[in-house]
This record gives C-alpha cells, sequence and structure tokens, in this order.
C-alpha cells in the first residue's frame, strides 16, 4: 500500500509494523468487519418484521394461525441456536435446488442416491458459472436468512409480551370512540407498545451482536476466519514472517466487540428515556417529576 | 427382531463413544437412523458434562462477584464490575477462540515455579480450557442476575433482620442470602438454559475433539457433512436439547418452589418464559 513496502525484509519496527498491517490480505481483514456490519444492518430489521408478523399471528383470532406463532416462537427458542445456523442455510440450499431440478431436470431421477445429494448443473444454485462474488453473496443471503429466522422467533415473544402489556384501559378507550381493529392496532398497540419492548428488543440487539461471529460457522469469510488465518505462525516463505500471533488477532475481536456493546447501550439507554416520556410507567413517573421538557 | 438386536449392537458399541469407550471407528456409510440417534445421544454426555460443572462452579464464583459488585469499597467493586463487563460484553465464541490460542501458548513442558513443575498440557484440552471459559462465562451473567435481586431486597425484611437483632454472617445467611435466591430464581434458571444451550459451541471454537471425541453437535454434523441430508441428524440434536430444557425447568421449578415454600399465597409456578437477560 505504502511506497516504502516494496522490500518488506528489509524493514524493522514500527515500519514493517505499518506495512504489515496495510498488507493485502490485512485490508480483507478490515472489509470483512464491513461484513458484519452489513448482516447486523439486513438482519436486525427483517428479523423485527418477521417478529411482527410471529407476534400478531399468535394473537390473531385464527386458532390455526395463533398456534403457528406461538409453535414457531416455542420451538426455535427451545433448541439451541447453533443447531439452527447449521441446519437452515443447508437445508434452504437443498430446499432451492430440489424445486430448480423439478423444473429444469428430469424429474424421474431422485435427488437423493445414497449418500449424495444431487442435481443437474442447470438446478445447481449459484450457477456453476456464475463469479465469486455471486457465490459470496449468497452464502451471506443464506446467513442473513437463518439469522432472521431465530432471531424473528425471540422477536415475536418479545412483542408479543409488549402487546399485551399495553394497558387494556388504552384499547378500551379506543374501541369507545369507534375505531375498528385494524385502526386500534396502527393507531394505540403499536405506538404505545415500544416502551415496553425496549428492553427485550435492546436485549436482543445484545444478543445479535455476540451472535455475529457465528457467521465463522457457515463458512463466510468473516472476522473470525481472517483473524485465524492471519494470527497462525507465518514461516519466513512468506512476506511477513512471524510467530503464533492468534492471540493477538482476538483480543482485537474482543475489544470490537466490548466497544460495539458498550456504544450499544449508550445508545439504548438514550433512546429508552426518550420512548418513556409521558408513559404511566415508573420511568415515566420519574422523568415528569423531574421536570425534563418535552 | 432382527433390527431391535442390531440397535442393541449398536448402542453397546456408540452408546459411550463421546467418552472413548467402544468402538473405535465412527460409522462411515449406510446410517441407520438407530446409530445416528445413538451418536448423538451418547455426545450429550459432553454437554451435561460442561453444563453441570460450569452451573456449579459459576453458582459460587458468581454469588462472591455479586457481592463485590454491590460493596461500597471501589477496590472490591472496580474488579468485579470489569470481569462483568468484558465477560458480558463479547461474544462466548471469541472468548473460546481467545482462551484456546492463549492457552496453546502456555510452555509445552510445563510452568517451572519455585522448582516444581506444573504441567500445562492440558489446560489447552476442552474439558479443562473450555470448561473454565465457560464457568467464567456464567459467573458473569448469573452476577448480574444475583446483583440485580440483591439491589431489589425488601427493605421491609432487613428492617425486620435488623429488629431481631441478627447482624453479619447470620443476617446474610438467615435473610439477605435466601431472599436473594429467591427473586433471582426465574432469571437464573433462563440462564441456566442457556448455558446449556452454550455448551454446543465448545467443540466449533478451535478446542479440537481428541480421537473425534466431541459433543452432540459435534456428531450431528458429522452425520449431516456424510450423508448430505440435515434433516435427520439436526432434528435428532434439537429433540435431545428440548428434553433437556424441559428437565432443567423441571429441576429449577421444585428448588424454586423450596425457595417460595414459607410464602402464604399458592406457590409461585415457575413458567419457561424467556426474558432474554443475555
Amino acid at each position: 500500500m505504502f511506497a516504502h513496502c516494496a522490500d518488506p525484509k528489509a524493514l524493522e519496527g514500527l515500519a514493517w509494523l505499518s506495512c504489515y498491517l496495510s498488507s493485502g490480505t490485512h485490508l480483507l481483514f478490515y472489509a470483512s468487519f464491513g461484513t458484519v456490519l452489513l448482516l447486523l444492518a439486513l438482519t436486525a430489521p427483517i428479523s423485527l418484521a418477521l417478529g411482527f408478523l410471529g407476534a400478531f399471528a399468535a394473537r390473531s383470532p385464527v386458532a390455526p394461525l395463533r398456534w403457528l406463532g406461538r409453535s414457531y416462537a416455542a420451538v426455535v427458542r427451545g433448541v439451541p441456536d447453533v443447531i439452527f445456523f447449521l441446519f437452515v442455510p443447508i437445508a434452504l440450499d437443498q430446499g432451492i435446488e430440489w424445486l430448480l431440478s423439478r423444473v429444469y431436470c428430469d424429474a424421474s431421477v431422485p435427488v437423493r442416491q445414497g449418500n449424495e445429494f444431487v442435481v443437474c448443473a442447470a438446478a445447481k444454485m449459484p450457477p456453476g458459472t456464475a463469479p465469486g462474488w455471486v457465490h459470496d453473496a449468497y452464502g451471506i443471503a443464506l446467513a442473513v436468512v437463518a439469522f432472521s429466522i431465530v432471531f424473528g422467533a425471540f422477536a415475536t415473544n418479545v412483542l408479543y409480551g409488549a402487546m399485551r402489556a399495553v394497558p387494556r384501559a388504552q384499547l378500551e378507550t379506543a374501541e369507545a370512540y369507534g375505531m375498528t381493529p385494524r385502526q386500534i392496532d396502527r393507531r394505540i398497540l403499536i405506538p404505545q407498545m415500544w416502551s415496553y419492548a425496549l428492553p427485550g428488543l435492546s436485549n436482543l440487539w445484545m444478543i445479535l451482536v455476540k451472535a455475529t461471529p457465528l457467521l465463522f460457522l457457515l463458512g463466510v469469510e468473516d472476522i473470525v476466519y481472517w483473524a485465524r488465518e492471519l494470527g497462525g505462525t507465518k514461516t519466513s516463505t512468506f512476506a511477513y514472517p512471524h510467530g503464533d500471533w492468534r492471540v493477538w488477532y482476538f483480543l482485537a475481536l474482543l475489544v470490537f466487540y466490548l466497544l460495539m456493546t458498550w456504544v450499544s447501550q449508550r445508545a439504548i439507554d438514550r433512546l429508552s428515556s426518550r420512548l418513556s416520556r409521558g408513559q404511566a410507567t415508573l420511568a415515566g413517573e420519574t422523568l415528569r417529576k423531574a421536570g425534563v421538557a418535552t | 427382531m432382527s433390527s431391535t438386536a442390531d440397535c442393541l449392537q449398536t448402542i453397546a458399541d456408540y452408546g459411550l463413544r463421546s467418552i472413548g469407550i467402544g468402538e473405535r471407528l465412527l460409522p462411515r456409510s449406510d446410517f441407520t437412523l438407530c446409530q445416528q440417534v445413538t451418536l448423538i445421544g451418547s455426545g450429550m454426555i459432553w454437554n451435561l458434562y460442561f453444563g453441570v460443572l460450569a452451573l456449579a462452579a459459576g453458582f459460587v464464583l458468581a454469588n462472591a462477584l455479586a457481592l463485590a459488585k454491590a460493596s461500597p469499597r471501589p477496590w472490591l467493586r472496580r474488579p468485579a464490575e470489569g470481569f462483568i463487563f468484558v465477560f458480558r460484553g463479547s461474544p462466548l465464541f471469541i472468548q473460546f477462540f481467545l482462551a484456546y490460542s492463549a492457552l496453546v501458548l502456555l510452555p509445552r513442558d510445563g510452568l517451572s515455579l519455585f522448582g516444581l513443575t506444573l504441567p500445562t498440557g492440558w489446560m489447552a484440552r476442552a474439558w479443562a480450557g473450555a470448561l473454565l471459559v465457560l464457568t467464567l462465562n456464567t459467573a458473569a451473567y448469573s452476577a448480574e442476575i444475583f446483583h440485580g435481586a440483591l439491589k431489589n431486597l425488601p427493605k421491609g425484611d432487613l428492617e425486620a433482620a435488623d429488629a431481631f437483632g441478627l447482624t453479619g454472617w447470620a443476617r446474610f445467611r438467615r435473610i439477605t442470602w435466601p431472599t436473594m435466591m429467591r427473586l433471582a430464581w426465574p432469571a437464573y434458571t433462563n440462564e441456566a438454559i442457556f448455558l446449556f444451550h452454550a455448551t454446543t459451541l465448545v467443540f466449533f471454537s478451535g478446542f479440537p475433539a481428541f480421537r473425534q471425541e466431541g459433543d452432540s453437535l459435534y456428531y450431528a454434523r458429522y452425520l449431516a457433512d456424510k450423508t448430505f441430508n440435515p434433516f435427520v441428524a439436526y432434528p435428532i440434536a434439537a429433540g435431545y436439547f428440548v428434553l433437556l430444557t424441559l428437565c432443567l425447568i423441571w429441576l429449577f421449578g421444585a428448588i424454586n418452589q423450596r425457595l417460595n415454600r414459607h410464602l402464604p399465597q399458592p406457590v409461585r409456578r415457575l413458567r419457561y418464559r424467556p426474558k432474554l437477560i443475555r
């Protein structure tokens, strides 16, 4: 990256370190932090949306829909999330390829032959001719789906509880004013729910942040992958030989996550005091007495 | 009939495979359902081992940490706060990796201390290293729960203790601690369930499975990789964990009833309604 890095063997001290830390593989390592942030940015809204669907399903007057919503939340919660992270991407991948193979391939050939899962070339996903970045993007997309399913179940649980916590009298007042059920949901239930949902949702955000290193299990080249690659012992055949430095790389990841959770906690505290304003809760009452301007 | 006999033979061969007893080689082809259930079930031994021991050791450590965090003395409070912040603020997965890469750096032929040589090689093995990380991790989460309960002790209980002349250790043992446990128990149940779920991470996080002796998810992944079929092995592992979770809820519910036995109302039944305190 820098001009003086042309011959790494001749460098020493800080100059060596600056060249080492700006080598090509290190730039990929820094970029993989972007992958983590991308995963967070995609998963959080999708899980929240799934949580809304689940919570409304669990509140639904239609019995099968109610069962679906409640069992979705119960099953995913009772099982370690790692099992879902391993199961969902491969199950989804095989499901897509099976569907494609029924359309594009000879439908009489079974996809399971002994211990093999075989589909014809036309049904491969992504297609074998696709460039490398498509394979990477497909891998990340599968990861996003797996994370969303797990965290959607958690969010269902939180939002369902928060909706039940909204004081019944407020909803009855809305009914007395002649609002339709949909209007009540949109104008009263959802706006009032947030202050009850926030503790659960902020917890969920923390769990989501701390679950991101599991991307490594899904075969995505994330920060854990690069920390292992770069930290391992490099012999003198490499441009920058060094011993086993994995412990320093993982220490850097630890600090990164501590910063992430610390910043999140600060932001959540501010949001929480903002949402408590004017609420009929202890926190809201405290704010009112302290005379915080609205 | 013969399939039952086959299955019994499989259980004899692989039932204790995860702790190195029985058939040396894992099955390689023609996996039967019986083999998958047996192997994954045998892996549960490790999940139970990590979960039970980490829970027991972490419980003791968490009590000490919670008291230290509530202490007015800064030299006691600050380290406890720091410990809890580091272990609650970072992913368990990273903690495993960090601990493993630090433990392998220990000198291979042991530390020499005052002329004594302490063997260190065993520390990098999963049964010791991962257990240490799990213990510290659950201690930090539990300490936060206990500390919250300690802050919420009813004022009246402590005043009553004062009125009866209970002070110091006697007050702590007979009033403070039992009430703290009673208040913290529902949240602590949740933490215990999380801990057992977290034990599945051990063999994916650097700690090698010695002679393919791994936990239930290690075998589930092995079988899913070999058969290219995730729809059998993972649901079996999930089923085992649902059973384990139900057992935990029953056990912790029984303890909860005992903790609340003096209360006049119909006993508060412990329901598994995870509040996601992690």
